[in-house]
């Protein structure tokens, strides 16, 4: 796809570049992209072209993919590989290098489109869990749904206003409609509350909901950094090694409930060391070696019958 | 040398100017704080923040050398500046308390702009990225989760700025404020009777900042309340 630099950029691409010229790069030698294919309507997410690298270390290669609605997909491979990287380059952590993340055929790498809107509809697990320790379980889960919910209130009750102002200037028959503002900040508050409360009870952590993260158990926090992601009613989960910082003990709880995630057909992409796991739950199990997907298929193939030398390696060694 | 201070404080009303003195330290040095907290948190958040953002990397700038400025000059030498140079050149008139709160509030920002950026940089970045997973927007991250947790890191550093900023209110008197060391001074029959007062003008400074650190402590616990002790 790279020969094809030679046709003038669209005006959209040559304002993505802005602000994220990678580093090390030549002051004056213009990046030059990939231009934008146009995105395929069946998928949830796209990758297009999607490179990225780290000063001179390339971590991912040209990966182009889709995800489908209700794909569960593992991604494996060894250490070093850039799963997490490719994970965090779809929902921009990591801004790429080169390429392009469609969500919802939204473009995420065009600075035009709020990220932070996108992004409150792909929830995402770390590794370290991440839940924020100033605050209590509660409080976590709530923080956002609220902030975003109120914030939203505000905005519609601010163009009410400035409509209203408008409207005594305009003619009887051109008065604007106003937005409807059903309901009030207590009142998002209050189902924000009970819609984490009713999370925590499905994980059986109801009692814990005013104490602070530090006190809970490793599996403790990860089923609440999951829930924390699950109030905000997601489209996609993106899991980063999950169960990597866990005690083997912990392990077990955190997997049951992806699981169930999993059978009530919420999307995923799951970076994990579990193979057992994988196995069992992914519908298609990527494998991902020196930046590329090498390998991909259903779990029977890939774990079964696989093709790649690189992936017969690293199967006989975790299995 | 006890009977002079004693006819000083109680008989010529003595007392009067030094509970004055007190109590314009005391404003001096906490609105100086609160200031000083307030620009340095500002100041903090543009360095952070300058890394990604160019809009931010050109106030970083600027606060660098608002840094470079406050913190490379003596406080002394600050408060001549303003109360002699700046304030009569500007054409500006303030009250003498309220000249001297600006200029503490300066000087002590620019410490707290470091303190305040080592404690925003001590905060796991895992936890913005997590408010920023959320659909949260960077400054909401910042102001919501990192800020809060920035601040309980450096509550023990901020309060020694504080204590310092305390003690160092000491020259306000160059610049004809009536502080509390100035009040003492008026004390000592114009230098002749200069060991008493001094002794309990030290006391004095002892107790204040004795009472300091014990809230401090209080503070610092209470916001420690979320981790596990």
């Amino acid at each position: 796809m790279k020969e094809d630099n030679a046709q003038p950029l669209s005006e959209e691409v040559l304002k993505t570049d802005a602000g994220q010229a990678p580093a090390k790069k030549p002051k004056f030698v213009k990046t030059e992209k990939t231009p934008v294919e146009p995105f395929d309507p069946e998928a949830l997410i796209e990758v297009q072209h999607l490179t990225k690298s780290f000063g001179e270390l390339t971590v991912l290669n040209d990966i182009s993919e889709k995800i489908r609605q209700g794909e569960k997909v593992a991604v494996i491979g060894p250490s070093g590989s850039g799963k997490s990287t490719f994970l965090r380059c779809l929902n921009m952590l990591e801004d790429p290098t080169d390429g392009y993340v469609f969500f919802e055929g939204n473009n995420l790498c065009d600075l035009h489109v709020d990220i932070n809107v996108q992004r409150r509809r792909m929830g995402m697990v770390f590794q370290q869990f991440n839940l924020f320790n100033n605050m209590n379980v509660l409080k976590n889960i709530t923080l956002a749904p609220v902030h975003i919910g109120v914030g939203e209130l505000r905005k519609a009750k601010r163009k009410n206003f400035f409509t209203k102002i408008g409207n005594v200037f305009r003619g009887k028959d051109k008065k604007k409609p106003l937005v409807p503002v059903e309901t009030s900040a207590k009142q998002i508050k209050a189902e924000a509350n009970e819609n984490a409360m009713r999370l925590l009870a499905r994980i059986g952590l109801a009692d814990k909901a005013k104490v602070y993260p530090s006190t809970l158990s490793g599996g403790q926090r990860q089923r609440i950094a999951i829930v924390r992601a699950l109030a905000m009613n997601p489209k996609v989960m993106l899991f980063d090694e999950p169960t990597s910082a866990l005690d083997p003990e912990m392990v077990g709880e955190v997997l049951e409930l992806i699981k169930e995630l999993a059978d009530e057909g919420m999307t995923m992409v799951i970076v994990t060391h579990e193979m057992g796991f994988a196995r069992e739950v992914a519908t298609r199990v990527m494998f991902m070696d020196g930046g590329k997907i090498v390998e991909q298929g259903p779990p029977s193939e890939i774990f079964g019958a696989p093709k790649n030398d690189r992936l017969k390696d690293f199967l006989a060694k975790v299995l | 040398m006890w009977e002079s201070f004693y006819r000083n404080f109680i008989t010529n009303d003595g007392y009067i100017t030094v509970l004055q003195g007190l109590e314009n330290t005391l404003i001096i040095a906490i609105v100086g704080l609160v200031i000083g907290i307030i620009i340095g948190s500002v100041v903090a958040c543009f360095q952070v923040a300058g890394k990604r953002n160019k809009v931010a990397r050109g106030f970083a700038v600027v606060g660098d050398a608002y840094t470079a400025v406050f913190r490379g000059t003596p406080i002394i030498v600050q408060i001549f500046l303003f109360h002699f140079v700046i304030f009569p050149v500007l054409g500006i008139r303030f009250d003498g308390l309220i000249e001297c709160c600006i200029v503490f509030g300066l000087n002590s920002g620019a410490y707290v702009a470091e303190i305040m950026r080592g404690g925003i940089l001590s905060v796991d970045v895992g936890q913005l990225e997590a408010g920023r997973t959320l659909g949260l927007s960077y400054a909401t991250t910042m102001i919501k989760i990192v800020i809060p947790q920035a601040v309980k890191n450096v509550i023990p550093t901020l309060g020694n700025e504080f204590i310092t900023l305390t003690k160092d209110t000491s020259v306000a008197g160059y610049a004809s404020i009536m502080d509390l060391t100035f009040a003492f001074r008026t004390l000592t029959d114009g230098g002749t009777n200069v060991m008493a007062p001094y002794i309990v003008l030290a006391i004095c400074y002892l107790i204040i900042i004795a009472i300091f650190t014990v809230i401090v402590r209080l503070i610092e616990r209470r916001l420690r309340k979320s981790e596990r002790r």
